[in-house]
């Protein structure tokens, strides 16, 4: 035994408040550093977006609008629809199974953790990365694409997809909670991909099932960042509508990505705390 | 609650569609002591400790964990917990695995601390995916004690772990007991339980099959071992009264009885040149296996 002296007399269990800022915060700090550590999910996240945005949105677009602002904004803005969607999904949807069915979650639940610590941290996460990679985006735009944006516009939709990542994270903790560690990346896949696709963020999709897009809340977040840069969208580029359009009240937009967050959360935290009972069958 | 009783389940029973995992059980956890809970599998231990640690809801019966429900979080305050099968994050290093579970608690010990005290300190830096089963075990057990707990739940604690460092962790729950503290032990190892138990609780379908000290397991058994080198054969020694098992081993043989003093006696009789005599009482080892087999289907 080593010389530490230990004290087991400590009948007050009441946590200060103080120490119990102290525990958010350690969880969002360590959530964040094991996310950057993780090479599988910093890199293609934090790395992917800035990449294809050059590549495609300023590069190839570029070539082809022949400095078409229009184009350039609809690109920006696409770009970080897509950048902010990844993080949320893949760091709920995956870390969560992972977790989930790993037993560090069990651990953590068993141990005097505060309820809402552990998503909370995950949110501070994924806000993390969506700062980080919408700076990179908002950069790239500044020094290489024909936005003709002011600062506050590009801020104004770094707010919005920032903040718009969050019905991203109720979607991928759904996921996280119904799929296993293994089969998650796969099953966040199954989602994130149509959703992206289908939300019309990189091409227009044919007039005859332009309605799925109301199905993906990639589009609705879309609109919103087009809506502060007063642009278009791809699909209304396309019919030969230059400039954005009446259509729907930008409010419409917020509050259906308002009601998918809270609905999606709040199933899956129901199905997180009675979660354990197979396992414990399984091993008792 | 009965103040001294830091964890309590009264009554519960608990089913999983149509099995049963608890068939009204009582188990109590006293202050300063270790206690050993043991069982053949789907003997309903796992699910026991999920109870008192709140994870889980009973059917009926009651739990409570320091007077409180365990799904309070100042009820558990107090604990530490060490599960089996639970991969912390691969990506952080220990020290850190050690800071963040402190920040759950109001007084915890420095990481530093925590590990010096389990013999750990080279393993601070380590990025948790890199170390051993044996380190990784090691690194759970100072998470379970980094909040300075008055109630561990140590779940299989040793297994991964080479000899020295089981004997290392074995020393420290040793000491954690001298310093006030208590434990909650579920293995499989039964000379785990005999080494460290105050306390033993024998569950099986649900129920407790018998409870007391490692002496008064011992001694619900009757049954006693017998070794010695003699001439006298397998087969008369079988036909003895009170004679269970003979087997023998080169010159040596093994008997074990019920009424070990009349057998030694007879032996005694039969072969004057016996020799390297030793009779020893059961151990906790034959209790569990002769309880358990009593209650198997």
């Amino acid at each position: 035994m080593s010389s530490q002296t230990l004290s087991f007399d400590f009948p007050n269990t009441a946590m200060p408040r103080g120490k119990l800022l102290r525990t958010y915060l350690t969880e969002a700090k360590y959530e964040s550093v094991r996310a950057l550590r993780a090479p599988a999910f910093a890199i293609p996240f934090l790395l992917l977006p800035i990449a294809l945005y050059v590549l495609f949105g300023i590069l190839l677009a570029g070539s082809v609008s022949h400095g078409d602002a229009s184009i350039s904004r609809i690109m920006f803005v696409n770009f970080s629809v897509f950048g902010v969607m990844g993080p949320g999904m893949f760091g709920f949807g995956a870390f969560v199974a992972t977790e989930r069915t790993q037993g560090l979650l069990t651990l953590k639940r068993a141990l005097p953790m505060p309820k809402a610590s552990y998503l909370l941290a995950k949110m501070v996460m994924t806000m993390l990365f969506s700062v980080m990679i919408m700076a990179t985006l908002v950069i790239a735009a500044m020094a290489f694409a024909h936005t003709r944006l002011s600062i506050s516009q590009f801020l104004a939709v770094a707010g919005i997809d920032i903040l718009g990542s969050l019905p991203f994270c109720a979607i991928g903790l759904m996921i996280g909670t119904l799929a296993s560690g293994k089969s998650a990346p796969a099953f966040v896949n199954l989602a994130y991909l149509p959703m992206m696709h289908l939300g019309g963020l990189f091409y227009p999709l044919p007039k005859s099932v332009q309605r799925i897009e109301f199905a993906s809340p990639a589009f609705y977040l879309d609109k919103l960042g087009l809506r502060a840069v007063g642009a278009p969208s791809l699909d209304q580029l396309s019919m030969g509508a230059p400039t954005v359009h009446g259509g729907v009240a930008p409010m419409i937009y917020v509050f259906i990505l308002a009601v998918v967050t809270p609905a999606f959360a709040a199933l899956s935290i129901r199905r997180l705390q009675g979660g354990n009972v197979r396992r414990a069958v399984a091993r008792d | 609650m009965n103040g001294d009783y830091l964890a309590e389940l009264s009554g519960v029973h608990k089913r999983y569609g149509n099995t049963i995992a608890l068939d009204g059980l009582d188990l109590q956890v006293r202050r300063g002591e270790l206690l050993a809970v043991l069982g053949p599998n789907g003997a309903g231990k796992t699910t026991a400790i999920s109870l008192l640690l709140g994870l889980q809801q009973p059917d009926s019966g009651s739990v409570s964990l320091f007077g409180q429900s365990p799904k309070r979080v100042e009820a558990r305050r107090p604990i530490g917990v060490m599960m089996q099968e639970v991969a912390l994050a691969e990506e952080l290093r220990v020290r850190e695995q050690i800071d963040l579970v402190a920040s759950y608690y109001p007084n915890p010990l420095t990481p530093d601390a925590v590990l010096e005290m389990i013999h750990a300190t080279p393993l601070a830096g380590r990025p948790y995916g890199k170390l051993s089963a044996g380190q990784k075990r090691q690194a759970q057990f100072a998470v379970a004690l980094c909040g300075r707990p008055k109630l561990l739940f140590l779940d299989e604690p040793t297994v991964g772990l080479d000899v020295q460092a089981r004997a290392m962790m074995w020393e420290t729950l040793r000491q954690l007991v001298r310093d006030g503290a208590s434990i909650v032990l579920t293995t499989h190892y039964i000379e785990e339980a005999e080494a460290l138990a105050d306390r033993v609780v024998v569950l099986a379908k649900g129920r407790v099959i018998a409870s007391g000290t490692v002496n008064e397991m011992r001694a619900l058994i009757t049954r006693k071992h017998i070794s010695c080198a003699t001439s006298v054969t397998v087969d008369s020694i079988e036909s003895w009264p009170g004679v269970e098992i003979v087997i023998r081993d080169r010159e040596r043989l093994h008997i074990t009885a019920s009424n070990a003093e009349a057998v030694t006696r007879q032996l005694l009789n039969a072969d004057s040149d016996l020799q390297e005599l030793e009779v020893h009482r059961a151990g906790l080892a034959d209790a569990f296996t002769e309880l358990t087999q009593e209650v198997a289907p």
